[in-house]
């Protein structure tokens, strides 16, 4: 039984980690189709500018708790900042290109900005760890939980409900939503499209700066740490259908438990297990689990 | 060789250099000078833990041999390698084995290298040692930790060299101290990255467990998480709900670093005793956030080990370390270094031999092989492998927090001497291991 309840607390959190990484991406595939390697780059950027503005608000005599500001500060500056230069200095010169182009484009930004992190961070190794230590642990029979790592659960599901009320609640979401339908019809009935795509752009940079920022405590960090988490990101993407934000949710849940439970019950599978998810799913459905139909122009 | 090319490419080579180690190029002609090629991970995961160390160490040595100003017993050893001046030409290891392999032919078809040392990665020791074999390119490993470079890869290697234990010797060495501090343990699990460096440390070490303590049970669920995941909450899960009082791991770097910041806040070190193979990578950087009472080893008498060695070579190597780069020398600095005086001790002894000529790469090979030479923190016995492997004492140890120093120390250090963590000449680790560890003298 309190295996079961591990695999599940444990799959949990996984799961709403892998969802933070992955949700900025799809957003952004879904509106643009751009399939932005540049994320990995938002995310190591977010945990460096969080674990950077962590320490130094930890050396203020500031209340502690205002540390979680500067996470979500780091991830606004770097979402705004990447998110703004790059769709406005870059993408929109690329929009009438193939797809292929475009990521291209963004691979090579993504090797570019690897190499700004370490002109601006070096190799060092950067920690944060202070809110995480804020927040305590709680016990329950043999196990632990500390309580920051919990928090992911609550901050993906805050991520999550945003996007959703925003996307069908609001009238800026039904834009988005009519772009993401028919782009050309979208711009012949008025709505400004460029707008649109760098809104989107800059949402997506802040989600995956976000997923950095807020993972930074927890973690060394080090360089390579964006690499890691693009394939990642991709995987749960590609699972839950390019695009879709349910899709990304079950993506993660699907491949987070499962992980836990492989982890719990069979460890020496552990690495296979989001690869055999993803072939699994592309073999029965290549669009993905939750991908949203396609309309075949004639 | 065209001079005319060998000029183009010293200078090229020198721009890079005096940069990374400061000293000016042009000092000397191409005649005068060794191309030494020190490939060690300058970015990716790899670096902050063993790439910049390591090259780090390379440096402090490569300037002074350069300069002649190595301490004992290497003071009257003179300038260079053989009087020649060496060419430091620091890369990037990262990229992978392919990667690497076209580097390295690269490096000695197009920009006249001599010798190589470096490599940090298992796989890149892998993938390079038939190819340095096949260029007839002298090379030295002085940290990747794979036993199967000489026992499958290459059993009969004449160009390649390691000046440091491989990890059968790590596991020995743990299981050994295991046994003699904690006679009566439970049992043991582990959590090792899934690829060679995991699967090698977690098999040497529970054969040699199996070996030395037959009725302790192993978990049948060691973790395999994999490399560079970050992420370990089920792991630490699964690790608090096994019965296992004694976790082996040999992480490193910043999946050491995010196992003991989660496992901390959990309180997994307060459950389970922890025993980290490689976690002197760590110990500065983190200080008082590495939890106190873990067994700790560095591959060696490397390191935070080597702290209290007073000897000339090994007061010098951290006095110059800490004044330049403001932090003790890790493992991955000390074993870098080991492997250039490596170089330092063969090329000069050589020479000797040569009537005081610069001697050739066969002349080098042949002084090195199944030598003896001065490291900064011990003796490296070139003894096992048809003297192409080295071995050294091995040291395991408890962590503790010096409060009046401010910094940790290693306590209850127990020292194996190396033939007794290490298979003797000619015999398969693994084999070794599963045959009782015959021969071992402890």
């Amino acid at each position: 039984m309190l295996t079961l309840i591990a695999i599940l607390v444990d799959g949990l959190i996984y799961s709403s980690y892998l969802f933070m990484v992955a949700v900025g991406l799809t957003v952004i595939f879904g509106v643009m189709k751009i399939l932005n390697v540049t994320h990995g780059s938002f995310y190591a950027f977010g945990a460096y500018m969080s674990a950077t503005l962590v320490g130094i608000y930890y050396q203020t005599d500031l209340p502690e708790f205002g540390g979680f500001l500067a996470i979500f500060g780091a991830a606004l500056v770097v979402g705004l900042f990447f998110g703004v230069v790059l769709e406005r200095g870059l993408l929109r010169f690329l929009y009438h290109r193939d797809e292929h182009t475009i990521v291209l484009a963004t691979f090579a930004m993504f090797l570019v900005l690897e190499d700004v992190l370490l002109m601006i961070w070096g190799t060092d190794p950067y920690y944060a760890t202070e809110p995480m230590g804020l927040l305590g642990f709680i016990d329950y029979e043999a196990l632990s939980y500390d309580l920051y790592r919990l928090s992911f659960i609550a901050l993906a599901i805050v991520v999550g409900l945003g996007l959703w009320l925003g996307l069908t609640r609001t009238k800026w979401g039904k834009i988005l939503l009519a772009v993401i339908f028919d782009r050309e019809i979208s711009q012949a009935m008025g709505i400004n499209v460029t707008v649109v795509f760098l809104v989107t752009f800059v949402i997506g940079s802040i989600l995956g700066a976000l997923g950095g920022a807020y993972i930074a405590p927890t973690i060394s960090v080090s360089p390579g740490i964006g690499v890691e988490v693009i394939v990642l990101a991709f995987a749960v993407v590609v699972i839950g259908g390019m695009g879709s934000i349910p899709g990304a949710m079950i993506g993660s849940l699907l491949v987070g438990i499962s992980r836990a439970a492989a982890v719990h019950k069979f460890p020496e599978i552990e690495l296979f297990v989001i690869y055999a998810i993803m072939a699994a799913v592309l073999a029965f459905r290549p669009e993905g689990l939750f991908a949203p139909a396609q309309a075949r122009k004639i | 060789m065209n001079i005319m090319k060998r000029s183009g490419r010293v200078a090229l080579l020198a721009t890079g250099l005096a940069a990374a180690i400061g000293f000016t190029a042009g000092a000397a002609t191409a005649a005068e000078t060794v191309v030494m090629a020190v490939p060690t991970f300058l970015t990716g995961a790899g670096a902050p833990a063993f790439g910049v160390p390591a090259r780090n160490g390379a440096e402090v040595i490569i300037e002074a041999i350069n300069k002649g100003t190595l301490p004992a017993p290497y003071d009257k050893s003179g300038k260079g390698l053989a009087g020649r001046q060496i060419e430091a030409l620091i890369y990037d290891e990262s990229g992978g084995g392919v990667k690497q392999v076209a580097e390295f032919r690269n490096k000695v078809q197009k920009q006249g290298v001599d010798l190589f040392v470096g490599y940090i990665s298992s796989g890149t020791c892998a993938a390079i040692t038939p190819v340095a074999e096949e260029l007839k390119m002298l090379t030295i490993f002085p940290i990747c930790g794979t036993p199967r470079i000489f026992e499958e890869i290459n059993t009969t290697p004449k160009y390649v060299f390691r000046t440091m234990g491989h990890a059968t010797a790590d596991g020995v060495a743990e299981a050994l101290y295991v046994k003699a501090n904690m006679a009566d343990v439970k049992g043991y699990t582990g959590i090792n990255q899934n690829y060679a460096w995991g699967q090698d440390s977690w098999r040497d070490f529970d054969l040699a467990m199996k070996q030395l303590m037959p009725a302790v049970p192993a978990s049948d669920k060691a973790q395999w998480p994999k490399i560079f995941s970050g992420q370990y909450g089920a792991e630490i899960s699964a690790l608090m709900l096994s019965e296992e009082p004694l976790v082996h791991s040999s992480l490193w770097g910043g999946d050491l670093e995010a196992f003991i910041f989660q496992g901390s806040a959990r309180g997994l070190f307060r459950k389970k005793k922890l025993l980290f193979s490689v976690a002197d990578t760590s110990v500065y950087r983190l200080g008082k956030k590495v939890p106190t009472g873990v067994i700790l080893g560095a591959r060696g008498p490397y390191g935070i080990f080597a702290a209290n060695v007073d000897t000339p070579l090994n007061n010098w190597f951290r006095k110059v370390y800490i004044d330049r780069y403001s932090t003790p020398p890790v493992g991955g600095s000390y074993q870098a270094a080991q492997g250039v005086l490596a170089a330092k001790f063969a090329y000069d002894k050589a020479a000797a031999a040569n009537g005081g000529k610069f001697p050739s790469t066969d002349q080098v090979i042949a002084a090195l092989e199944g030598a003896t030479y001065q490291g900064i923190a011990a003796e490296v016995h070139m003894n096992r492998s048809n003297g192409h492997q080295a071995a050294t004492i091995h040291q395991i140890g408890i962590l503790e927090w010096d409060k009046d120093a401010g910094e940790p120390i290693m306590t209850k250090v127990a020292t194996f001497p190396a033939d007794c963590v290490m298979p003797p000449p000619g015999v398969n680790g693994t084999e070794w291991l599963k045959g009782g560890m015959k021969g071992a003298k402890c």
